[in-house]
């Protein structure tokens, strides 16, 4: 894919390959606004972008020409709260019943045209069967009662940052929770369960360790060719399941840091995942300043540590959970930081070429 | 017949020229006033119909008191003005 999408603080960004190892940025769309995030729906090769105005709420675009032009669609309404209704999370902070973000947008499966998924901030999930025109709320995910105890994570309400739809059964939907867990529905949204079995918190008080709602998955990714294995980057290290994602496996002794936000999957090769890694909790920077990524290619077994045109000194860049992709080639990857800075590997991440180092902090990169 | 004028930041996402409108309230001046500009609505108010938490409504200078409900009296002479509620610097 030969165009990279990159949603920033301050505008989305397009940026062009225009030789063999030579990408330009080209364009920018929503110049000044704050961009969440964009998604390319496969169906019909519609663009998306997310916006989230300071002041004026958060808006969803859509562009049917690449991004020639944009039209505002729809966006989620939350439920109105029963009256005098003020709802709390498990540490006393209110939770409002609105929406504050798009957090990530996911489409159906070829056969459920217009069918999309959104998670958003504060907790929510909704569908859309019109492409987002109008937008529905999987009121069983809201109203469950364990939704009280997602603590939040990456903002200052719960989110949810990754919706898995298998491409096996576009009913069977997985949802990822920071501070919230990992949640799945068989019936496109009517019950829901939580699977974490393996998964630890160990910021978390002891007896809440291994209890669902405690575990801080930072980014969930299923392999499309593999669809039964799954990779987490949690805030407690790397978590790997070969079952349907009902049970999960830590891995551990990663260097220089099993900690990072995002994650994503080789679309064929399910052993074959990069992460970045951070060092964790109050500090959120690269290890020894230095900008990596790491790449396992047998399941996590081992990873190698890819750092060849990347800053190795004095480089504090950190990347959030969307701001690295994977084109289909499973060659081309991309990342972005919260310093303006944009990478790109053509081989896999054995080498990286710099895009930009100057664009406003990136929340989130998309080839197309 | 009041006048209802929004900050010029609104105007980069959605035109709205000022317009006149008949209301007794802030909430029936403001819903005349998305009758003629319908996409603005949900840039001022949130989906329950309170005014955004970082968005200000002045009447006659004086800033309205019932941010949810926008029950806030409107005279004919009034003048309404929609913008952002600033905050830092």
């Amino acid at each position: 894919m030969d165009q990279l999408l990159v949603s920033t603080r301050k505008g989305l960004f397009s940026a062009r390959r225009t030789a063999r190892g030579l990408w330009d940025l080209e364009s920018v769309a929503f110049l000044g606004d704050n961009v969440s995030l964009a998604m390319q729906d496969p169906r019909d090769g519609a663009w998306y972008a997310a916006l989230d105005h300071g002041h004026f709420g958060a808006k969803l675009h859509r562009s049917r020409d690449r991004g020639a032009t944009w039209e505002e669609i729809g966006v989620p309404a939350y439920p109105t709260p029963p009256e005098g209704h003020v709802e709390k999370d498990f540490l006393g902070r209110e939770i409002p019943w609105r929406l504050i973000r798009f957090w990530c947008l996911t489409p159906g499966l070829a056969s459920q045209p217009g069918l999309l998924w959104a998670g958003t901030l504060p907790g929510g999930l909704f569908w859309s069967e019109d492409g987002g025109t109008t937008w529905t709320m999987v009121e069983a995910l809201w109203n469950m009662p364990e939704r009280r105890k997602w603590a939040g994570g990456g903002a200052d309400v719960p989110g949810i940052h990754s919706v898995c739809v298998d491409p096996r059964d576009g009913n069977r939907v997985v949802v990822a929770v920071s501070s919230g867990g990992v949640w799945h529905t068989k019936d496109r949204g009517r019950t829901w369960t939580a699977h974490t079995k393996g998964m630890r918190a160990d910021y978390a008080p002891p007896e809440l360790v291994e209890a669902p709602e405690s575990q801080d998955p930072h980014r969930m990714v299923q392999c499309p060719a593999a669809p039964h294995v799954w990779w987490i980057q949690h805030h407690n290290g790397i978590f790997r399941s070969t079952d349907d994602a009902m049970s999960w496996t830590e891995i551990t002794d990663v260097k220089p840091s099993v900690f990072g936000f995002p994650v994503v999957v080789h679309p064929r090769d399910p052993d074959t995942a990069w992460f970045v890694p951070a060092i964790k909790d109050e500090r959120r920077i690269p290890a020894e300043g230095r900008v990596v990524v790491n790449r396992t290619r047998d399941g996590g077994r081992t990873f190698e540590t890819l750092g060849h045109g990347l800053p190795q000194s004095w480089a504090y860049d950190l990347v959030y959970r969307h701001a690295l992709a994977l084109d289909d080639s499973g060659e081309r990857l991309a990342f972005g930081s919260t310093t303006g800075s944009v990478w790109i590997s053509e081989n896999a991440g054995d080498d990286w070429i710099t895009l930009a180092e100057h664009l406003p902090p990136v929340h989130a990169v998309l080839f197309v | 017949m009041s006048r209802v004028a929004f900050t010029r930041n609104l105007q980069r996402h959605v035109a709205c020229p000022p317009c006149v409108v008949a209301g007794a309230t802030v909430q029936e001046s403001l819903d005349q006033a998305f009758a003629l500009y319908p996409r603005l609505r949900g840039y001022v108010l949130d989906e329950h119909g309170a005014l955004r938490f970082h968005m200000a409504v002045y009447v006659d200078g004086v800033p309205i008191a019932d941010r949810r409900g926008l029950s806030d009296p409107v005279s004919a002479a009034s003048e309404i003005y929609v913008m952002q509620a600033l905050s830092g610097g």
